[in-house]
């Protein structure tokens, strides 16, 4: 008999709660468009922000009631997911070169030495608030690795030996993230370029050529040779600094030989001929 | 029963150790460096060029817009470069270079130490005017532009004028040798900037640890009707504006505003002795009273030095760097900057120099707050600078600013008492100025 | 001369004289009359508990930050020095060792620990630990070493059960207070610290020396104890006039139990008491009424602990309630 009430009354239980969440779920439901999830499942799912949209979701939403994909772009996902999308939605949207961070600071431990301790709080951001950095130059990467806790892909790791952060350009997603972060504004997004070769200045200090080099070996001086040295005239020189246009940049890399300081790097390159020579006689 | 502001506050040992030093001057330096943004607001603008010839005193920089100030050569010289150089702030900024060869000042300034009393028939604006022109700004710091803040906006009325002679700071004496040594040109100087202001009274106050200037200003003050020095409590941050209206008239400046809201004007009390120079003597802000000091120092010094004077002549003349120095310090210990090396010149707003050793250069091992909540007891604010630190390290800025961070008034007293040795202020520094990008982005 | 490396940070440069360490220290100090007290009343036996919950604390705050979370060690801050005498405060004397460091285990272990260490735990580490015990061995936690004049031997004490106990036992075979009360000891036995009970809580005169001491380092500050104390008083004290042979006396509760053990050691610790001098005056006006509750009405004779924990976890809240009134705050009317 007692089993039987138990029964009964837990049953009735159970119906009533269903009843009762089943007209919550009926009264507070949110209208939404099954378009949104379809497209949040073709994005990647980082929810880095890179897009300018409060995660993968505010981007799809936008997507979908916008009815256009001016301007809207998944740095994470790249040109194939904006493709997939645009069929998805039966729109078009604009290819786009893809990005990769770069940091414009060469400045390693032993190029800049140190003449300052400082003593506070090991992230950029106070450091910056603080002074000038623990070297010469006030401003080349302060060293305390606030892009790589921003970083939404880890792909950003500090090294020791140089002080300066390393770029793994494989998990970039081009979000931005560190751009945003770095109190210095040394981190740019710049083309991914052709198999992945880029040249750029990698240097951001606008002081007098004397002043800087006397602060980093590694300096921009902006002596102007890099400038002359450009057959398509992607460099530019302001405020005693040199920098290269992506759009321009044919990846020629006369700009780089010609380089007192070497303050222009190129990356992914194979190695020059006289630099075999050189090692083979070494 | 002395006055004094009731919220919060720390005692940090005084350490006045170059009390009672002469004010004395050292030699011109072989080359100025003079900053054009020695103020709060916009930078002057130079108007000299490479190889002209100025002579001291002589206008080198105009002030662009009205928070903004004047900028006068303090040697006589050709200038030899206008370039970037290292500020207190560790950062580069404009500067002129001026070569000095002799020291050659303009006629009009009156050079000689004659006391002038002659203030009653000096018109309003002749003072506004001399004021704006001699580049004055707040000497205790803050370096706000001089003739802002004496200008009464239309609708207010200014009741009392309060001089800031508290120096709360420790170390720092330089105000105190000042009062000790010019007491009728101070009293000149209110009587002035009361003329401009209309206030019904004015009101010094001294921290009682300087009882000799309290003494002296009473006894002069009585030969000057309606000024009044009152001996204050010694607490810090009694120097800040705020506190100080607090302690003397009782009157809370609401948040946000300004001290006139409350019918009050503050003026430091270096400032008012600059400005009796400016009006009588014809003589604009080049020179200022700098205390050097620190306990491993030979010669404490309170030094008149002209600005743009790299600080390593000051240290010089005070018996040189000693060896153990681990820091530098502009201004105080409790809210001055630490310098980036010796030779950043000393500008309007460098109320010291004070050397720490290498054993009290670094600051003390942190660990986790413990929420004693002796931060809360402590900012005279009445902020909660253990929240502020966490949303600071959280990067909930707006959270911040709800939090009334705006408020704060950097005094330092939270990172001082807190037993874990968090360095808060350094965090809610940090959001502050977030928190006002954030409201600049806004506009 | 050129110097080198210059040390720039930010103002203020200098520092006060408080550190976490001179206050975990102070309040070792402080508790040390109170050991004294107890080691005269219980004997050796005292020590040794001490001993095993100070070192079983220690050890196991090092084993947690050194395999679990393999960071920074910091156990000479002197924090699990504290808990593990508190957590020995509020012990017999007469207890098992295991029962002790199964009592530091919970108490740093998951009291502390689990919560990121000092200065993150909502809970008293130590009356975690002290609670976890009397719930799980009640046999053990609640027979108490008879206290006598000093005896320098590891023997076996005859047990009895606290004032309190005795209480609330005859209270329920329906005696009556007067009648009860003529089996206690004097209320001035009951100050110097001669009646059974825990190792620290006996002595009343003995906590509030090491209380003053607090109160004079400007360790503690007066609002908890006073609010406790007084609110228990005033509570009790109700009580009685309603029905004294009902309710015990005021000075009966205040004398008794671990109440000005908790008011002046366990309520006042900085990281789970309130922040601001109101919200410290209702954290402890909130102990005290549930003390007085859970010892009136309660099945356990004594409530300290429980007070102490259920307010501690309300103290988030009441700091949200009581913001320091800021300088020049606009009042919107």
């Amino acid at each position: 008999m007692i089993i039987l009430y138990t029964v009964i009354i837990l049953g009735l239980l159970a119906l009533v709660l269903a009843v009762i969440l089943y007209v919550i779920a009926q009264k507070f439901k949110v209208e939404e468009n099954p378009l949104i999830d379809e497209v949040v499942e073709l994005l990647p799912g980082a929810n880095c922000g890179g897009c300018g949209f409060p995660g993968c979701g505010g981007f799809a939403s936008i997507c979908v009631t916008n009815n256009s994909l001016d301007g809207m772009f998944c740095p994470a996902g790249g040109n194939e997911t904006m493709k997939k999308i645009a069929s998805l939605l039966g729109l078009t949207v604009e290819e786009q070169e893809p990005k990769v961070a770069v940091i414009r600071c060469n400045g390693s431990k032993e190029k800049r030495p140190i003449v300052n301790n400082y003593d506070g709080i090991k992230t950029c951001a106070i450091a910056h608030a603080t002074f000038g950095g623990e070297t010469g130059c006030i401003y080349g990467c302060l060293g305390f690795g606030d892009c790589a806790n921003a970083c939404s892909a880890n792909g950003i790791t500090m090294d020791e030996e140089s002080g300066l952060p390393i770029f793994d350009e494989k998990s970039c997603t081009s979000c931005g993230g560190c751009v945003k972060t770095c109190p210095r504004g040394l981190i740019e997004l710049r083309n991914q370029g052709k198999n992945n070769r880029r040249v750029y200045v990698a240097c951001r200090n606008s002081d007098k050529g004397a002043d800087a080099k006397k602060a980093c070996g590694a300096a921009c001086i902006g002596c102007g040779i890099c400038m002359k040295n450009c057959p398509f005239e992607a460099i530019s020189l302001n405020n005693n600094l040199a920098y290269i246009d992506f759009t321009k940049c044919k990846l020629c890399r006369k700009c780089t030989t010609g380089c007192p300081t070497g303050a222009i790097l190129e990356v992914n390159f194979p190695p020059r001929k006289s630099e075999i020579i050189n090692e083979n006689i070494n | 029963m002395l006055k004094t502001f009731s919220k919060g506050g720390v005692h940090p040992k005084e350490n006045k150790i170059s009390t009672g030093c002469k004010i004395t001057q050292i030699e011109v330096p072989k080359q100025a460096c003079i900053f054009v943004s020695q103020h709060i607001g916009a930078p002057a603008e130079p108007i000299v060029t490479k190889g002209d010839f100025v002579k001291v005193g002589q206008i080198i920089a105009k002030a662009k817009g009205f928070v903004s100030a004047n900028i006068h050569s303090s040697v006589s010289g050709t200038v030899v470069k206008i370039d970037k150089a290292i500020d207190v702030n560790g950062y580069k900024q404009t500067a002129i270079f001026i070569d000095t060869d002799g020291d050659q000042w303009l006629d009009t300034i009156d050079k000689s130490d004659e006391i002038k009393f002659d203030f009653q028939n000096k018109e309003i604006e002749e003072i506004k005017a001399k004021i704006t022109e001699s580049g004055l700004v707040g000497s205790g710091g803050a370096t706000f532009p001089t003739h802002v803040k004496i200008s009464i906006p239309e609708g207010k009325v200014c009741e009392h004028l309060i001089i800031n002679a508290v120096e709360c700071e420790p170390y720092l004496t330089a105000d105190h040798q000042l009062m000790l040594e010019h007491p009728e040109e101070i009293m000149i100087g209110c009587k002035l900037v009361q003329k401009i202001t209309r206030a019904k009274k004015v009101l010094i106050g001294i921290e009682n640890n300087k009882q000799d200037a309290v003494k002296l200003l009473s006894e002069v003050a009585k030969k000057y009707p309606d000024i009044e020095v009152f001996a204050l409590k010694v607490k810090y941050p009694q120097g800040a504006e705020k506190q100080l209206i607090k302690s003397l008239v009782n009157r809370e400046v609401p948040s946000g505003k300004l001290p006139i809201e409350v019918g009050c004007v503050v003026q430091n009390v270096g400032t008012i002795f600059s400005i009796y120079e400016a009006v009588m003597k014809n003589k604009p802000f080049f020179e200022r009273v700098v205390t050097v000091t620190g306990k491993s120092l030979t010669k404490q010094s309170n030094i008149l030095a002209r600005i743009g004077t790299p600080i390593n002549l000051l240290i010089e003349a005070a018996g040189g760097i000693p060896e153990n120095t681990g820091k530098i310090i502009g201004g105080g210990p409790m809210m001055g900057k630490a310098l980036v090396n010796e030779f950043v010149p000393v500008t309007k707003g460098t109320s010291g120099i004070l050397l720490m050793p290498k054993n009290q250069s670094t600051r003390p091992q942190s660990c986790n707050c413990i929420r004693c909540g002796k931060c809360m007891q402590a900012c005279p604010m009445g902020l909660e600078p253990y929240l502020l630190k966490n949303l600071s390290v959280l990067g909930m800025f707006e959270e911040m600013q709800t939090e009334h961070v705006l408020d704060c008034v950097e005094c330092g007293c939270c990172s001082f008492t807190c037993p874990a040795g968090i360095p808060l202020l350094d965090h809610i520094r940090l959001g502050k100025a977030t928190v006002n990008k954030m409201l600049r982005d806004k506009k | 001369m050129r110097i080198n490396k210059l040390t720039i940070s930010m103002s203020p440069h200098n520092h006060g004289n408080q550190s976490v360490k001179k206050i975990m220290y102070g309040v070792i100090i402080a508790m040390l009359p109170a050991l004294a007290v107890s080691i005269y009343y219980f004997g050796l036996d005292v020590i040794k508990i001490n001993l095993i919950a100070i070192a079983s604390c220690i050890c196991i705050e090092w084993l947690v930050q050194k395999f679990l979370l393999k960071g920074k060690t910091t156990i000479t801050d002197g924090s699990a020095v504290i808990t593990g005498m508190l957590l020995a405060f509020n012990l017999p004397s007469n207890l098992p060792w295991w029962i002790i460091v199964i009592g530091a285990v919970v108490a740093i272990g998951i009291g502390k620990m689990t919560f990121g260490g000092l200065g993150n735990n909502p809970f008293n580490p130590a009356l975690v630990g002290r609670v976890f015990l009397l719930i799980s061995f009640p046999v053990q936690m609640t027979s108490w070493p008879v206290a006598k004049v000093i005896d320098f031997t590891f023997t076996d004490a005859t047990t009895g059960a606290t004032p309190l106990a005795i209480i609330k036992e005859g209270l329920k075979n329906g005696k009556g207070i007067s009648e009860l009360m003529e089996g206690l000891p004097e209320y001035t036995d009951m100050f110097m610290g001669h009646m059974g009970g825990s190792l620290g809580e006996i002595s009343a005169i003995a906590l509030i020396i090491g209380g003053i001491f607090m109160l004079f380092r400007k360790i503690i500050s007066w609002h908890i104890p006073v609010a406790i104390l007084c609110s228990v008083a005033i509570f009790t004290g109700i009580l009685h006039g309603i029905n004294p042979e009902q309710y015990a006396s005021p000075v009966f509760h205040l004398l008794s139990g671990g109440l000005i053990l908790g008011a002046i050691f366990m309520a006042t610790d900085m990281v789970t008491s309130p922040m601001t001098g109101k919200g410290m005056l209702i954290y402890g006006v909130g102990i005290g009424v549930i003390t007085v509750l859970i010892r009136t009405y309660g099945s356990y004779p004594e409530g300290v602990s429980f007070a102490i924990l259920m307010m501690n976890a309300v103290v988030p809240l009441i700091n949200n309630w009581t913001k320091p009134k800021r300088f020049g705050e606009i009042i919107k009317n």
